[in-house]
């Protein structure tokens, strides 16, 4: 481990209401990884945004090679050494990939770009990285993987000296996270240092050095990730030491009547003769590799995707579900995978995202009736333990796992007893994740009825009584919660692939 | 997807696409008219349906730019009628030479068009709203330079007529569509700049992840404001074309050109969320649009079914958009 290259002191900032960072301190070595953790709305981002100059700061220092810095906007930051990959990956879909990593910086020919250049470029920072991409790719045909790559390239190419990777495995796939490794290890090796921030605890211990914990936009501590231990860093994360026993036994009477049976569901290639049956009070895991179809059959059976044929029966009577309408109808909610695109409207308050599904039974004539919609909406506010300053803030002003709870409320609020859990915990912290898990056993044990699809294994064999696996849109099988293991449910998930 | 998939590319994609149905679209429809009825194969029925297109194949150059910024220039139509009156006016009635009038024209377009990008780049209006504002405004500075009168720009015999044979030129008996040079060559220098230069590039950045574009530390303000002064530009000089082609310029007309404009575009390809679109698609698009325009008249259907049947193209040519994204997605 080489000299300190950058040191951040005392950074103070505030908006209007938070205090989002409270003199926080955070430095990195040269040839370092120095993990940043801590709870979704703990400060990272922001910390991070400070130091590349989207924010700016209300007090403290930049130290960067021995001065003291200050950038304005990314594009300084970038020009003295110091990028960030972002989680959301930043690239333009219709341009090619050597397009894309000298965006803002383009070889010319006289007026013209040259392309062929940046694609030669491109390609000699490709090997010098050991990557296999063709620089003249367009950048929306390639895997999130693939492009992940290329935003690391993209950071190489500008002489970096600090990289800052923002949850960057958090869409990868194991294969991918391993290529991942390799190359930051790589670039350790080359004296560059490295930030690294992410949820998963099990990465940290591989790939770092250090690790420096946030809590609430405040400096909870730094340890040395090989003198310390998982549960370590978590209490420092959440200030308490938590997590939900996992089953050993179903929680399901033997005699709970079946609330959903799906019989023979065909919709496409993703699902094919699927068959299963969902009881009262039960979670009902659904595991298998990515693309084994469980999304795909959750939202068939949700009636947002066309299905071509099969049955569905709530409470023993056969339902038509063409449209997710049809679905609550029949008392089925859909938590989708992907929050801000299909669960919450982020530019309304959690009260009105709170009784979406049921407006009709708040209006009076034609207006609202917003006192009986701030009372339920408070109701479940409070059971849910929904971290919000009021109901009329705006969800989008909410950490992930508070949106979450938002999601579930809405169904909550339409009385829905069959509740479909899409990767329920998804981006979620530890903290909040153990609070869903909490909440899912309980409104189990109240007698609702629970799909959890979930791609994290802990999670399946944490939460499920009954487990049903998948793999290329075909059921392989279905395993009680006292005969499982990792190795059984893996067996199942790959079986139609080799 | 590996990259075997990716290097299977059908037939269509590498005969550019929606652009090679489209021309085969223009093909077809000029052979049925052509077959269809005696007077539309005559030559001076040709000349004039390129006559009337130069001003529509203009302004499409130019709102593709602002299109690909998945925004939108309502404002060419009312602008072209406006930047032709003013100029007009400083020609007919002031005595000025008549390229500086051209020259006011090309100005005029180039500044409600920085105005539009400074609104919706700077000011963040929705490109919708900031241009239809800006098309009531120019609509009515049109009746203003004018004094509400219709202006004649010098008639090709009179003394500054010269300018009509930009477009139009007679040698012999015979008169020979230049402007469709001069169209050919446009094309061809905007699509360099659409694909090869950072104004393009960036264009489609910004249409395509606008957030990225910021972080790669483009200045995008400045090239989101270029994307609307590019069609403000074209919308003057196709208030020249407008000028050398129509006897006179009267106020308070104009206002549905654009829809003929951006409509050209889209069914030429330009994606009606942002990020792809191409010079060559909008020039035969535009054609689509001319040809139904001329053509249904001589198979006697008027003008009202026109407008219908263009419509239903444009929804065609739009779906076909959607759901090759959808395709995509899957």
């Amino acid at each position: 481990m080489g000299e300190v290259i950058l040191t951040m002191n005392d950074i103070d900032k505030s908006f209007p209401g938070v205090h989002a960072l409270d003199h926080v301190h955070f430095d990195v070595n040269r040839g370092e990884v120095h993990a940043l953790m801590g709870e979704n709305g703990a400060g990272k981002s922001t910390l991070m945004k400070v130091l590349t100059g989207i924010y700016t700061k209300d007090s403290g220092s930049i130290i960067y090679e021995g001065k003291e810095v200050e950038f304005h906007n990314a594009r300084e930051a970038q020009d003295a050494g110091v990028v960030i990959v972002h989680q959301e990956l930043n690239m333009v879909g219709h341009l090619t990939v050597a397009q894309n990593i000298f965006i803002g910086r383009e070889f010319k020919k006289g007026i013209m770009i040259d392309d062929k250049k940046m694609n030669e470029e491109a390609k000699k920072l490709f090997e010098r990285l050991n990557i296999d991409i063709d620089p003249t790719a367009t950048m929306s045909d390639l895997t999130v993987g693939k492009q992940q790559m290329c935003e690391i390239a993209k950071a190489i190419s500008h002489e970096a000296k600090v990289i800052v990777f923002d949850e960057p495995s958090a869409a990868l796939t194991e294969a991918e996270i391993q290529e991942l490794f390799k190359i930051i290890r790589d670039l350790r090796e080359q004296n560059l240092g490295i930030v690294y921030i992410s949820h998963r605890m099990d990465e940290i211990k591989v790939i770092t050095d250090r690790v420096t914990v946030m809590r609430d936009g405040g400096y909870v501590g730094t340890l040395i990730t090989n003198e310390c231990t998982k549960d370590d860093i978590i209490n420092m994360m959440v200030g308490r030491v938590i997590y939900e026993e996992p089953k050993t036994k179903s929680m399901v009477a033997p005699d709970a009547p079946v609330v959903l049976k799906v019989s023979h569901l065909n919709a496409g290639k993703m699902v094919q003769d699927v068959s299963f049956e969902l009881r009262k009070g039960e979670i009902l895991g659904f595991s298998g590799l990515m693309g084994a179809g469980r999304t795909e059959t959750a939202r068939a059976i949700f009636g947002a995707d066309p299905k071509e044929s099969g049955e569905i029966f709530v409470n023993g009577q056969k339902v038509e579900i063409n449209t997710p309408e049809d679905a609550v109808k029949a008392g089925i909610g859909y938590l989708s995978e992907d929050r801000k695109r299909y669960g919450v409207v982020v530019q309304k308050t959690v009260a009105e995202n709170s009784t979406l599904a049921t407006m009709d039974r708040y209006v009076k004539g034609i207006f609202i009736n917003k006192k009986a919609e701030h009372e339920i909406t408070q109701k479940y506010v409070d059971s849910l333990a929904t971290k919000t300053p009021s109901v009329d803030q705006l969800v989008v002003n909410l950490s992930g796992g508070n949106q979450q709870k938002v999601v579930i409320a809405k169904w909550l609020v339409r009385d829905c007893e069959i509740l479909i859990f899409d990767e329920p915990t998804r981006g979620i912290d530890v903290g909040a994740k153990n609070e869903i898990y909490k909440l899912m056993n309980k409104l189990a044990a109240e007698g609702k009825s629970i799909i959890m699809i979930s791609s994290e294994m802990t999670e399946i064999l944490r939460m499920s009584d009954r487990i049903v696996v998948m793999c290329e849109g075909k059921v392989t099988g279905e395993l009680g919660i006292e005969e499982v293991t990792q190795e059984k449910i893996m067996n199942l998930a790959t079986r139609d692939i080799q | 997807m590996n990259s075997k998939e990716l290097g299977k590319k059908s037939i269509l994609t590498k005969l550019g696409g929606q652009k090679f149905i489209v021309l085969l679209v223009v093909i077809v429809l000029f052979a049925f008219f052509a077959v269809a009825s005696p007077d539309f194969r005559k030559y001076t029925t040709v000349l004039s349906i390129l006559d009337y297109s130069y001003y529509i194949v203009l302004m499409a150059i130019g709102v593709t730019f602002p299109l690909i910024t998945a925004g939108v220039d309502l404002s060419i139509g009312t602008g072209l009628i406006c930047y032709s009156l003013a100029g007009g006016y400083l020609v007919v009635q002031c005595g000025w030479p008549v390229g500086l009038g051209m020259l006011v024209s090309v100005l005029f377009g180039i500044a409600i068009g920085a105005l539009n990008g400074v609104l919706i780049s700077i000011m963040e209006l929705p490109p919708f709203l900031a241009t239809l504002c800006t098309c009531m405004i120019t609509r009515g500075l049109g009746s203003i330079c004018s004094k509400s009168f219709g202006i004649s720009w010098p008639a090709a015999s009179a003394p500054g007529g010269w300018f009509r044979s930009i477009f139009k030129v007679t040698l012999g008996n015979t008169k020979y569509p230049l402007g469709f040079l001069w169209i050919l060559l446009i094309v061809a220098a905007m699509a360099f700049v659409l694909n090869h230069t950072r104004i393009g590039r960036y264009t489609i950045a910004i249409g395509s992840n606008k957030e990225a574009a910021v972080l790669s530390g483009i200045n995008v303000k400045f090239y989101h404001i270029m994307a609307y002064v590019i069609s403000g530009f074209f919308a003057g000089l196709a208030s020249i074309a407008y000028s050398a082609v129509f006897a006179t310029v009267q106020p308070g007309t104009g206002a549905g050109f654009e829809l003929e404009a951006i409509g050209g575009a889209i069914i030429g390809g330009v994606s009606a969320t942002g990020g792809a679109g191409s010079i060559e698609g909008a020039l035969i698009g535009v054609f689509v649009i001319c040809l139904l325009k001329t053509g249904l008249p001589f198979v006697g259907l008027q003008a009202n079914w026109q407008q219908i049947i263009t419509g239903l193209v444009l929804i065609g040519a739009v779906l076909v958009d959607i759901i090759k994204k959808r395709r995509e997605a899957k």
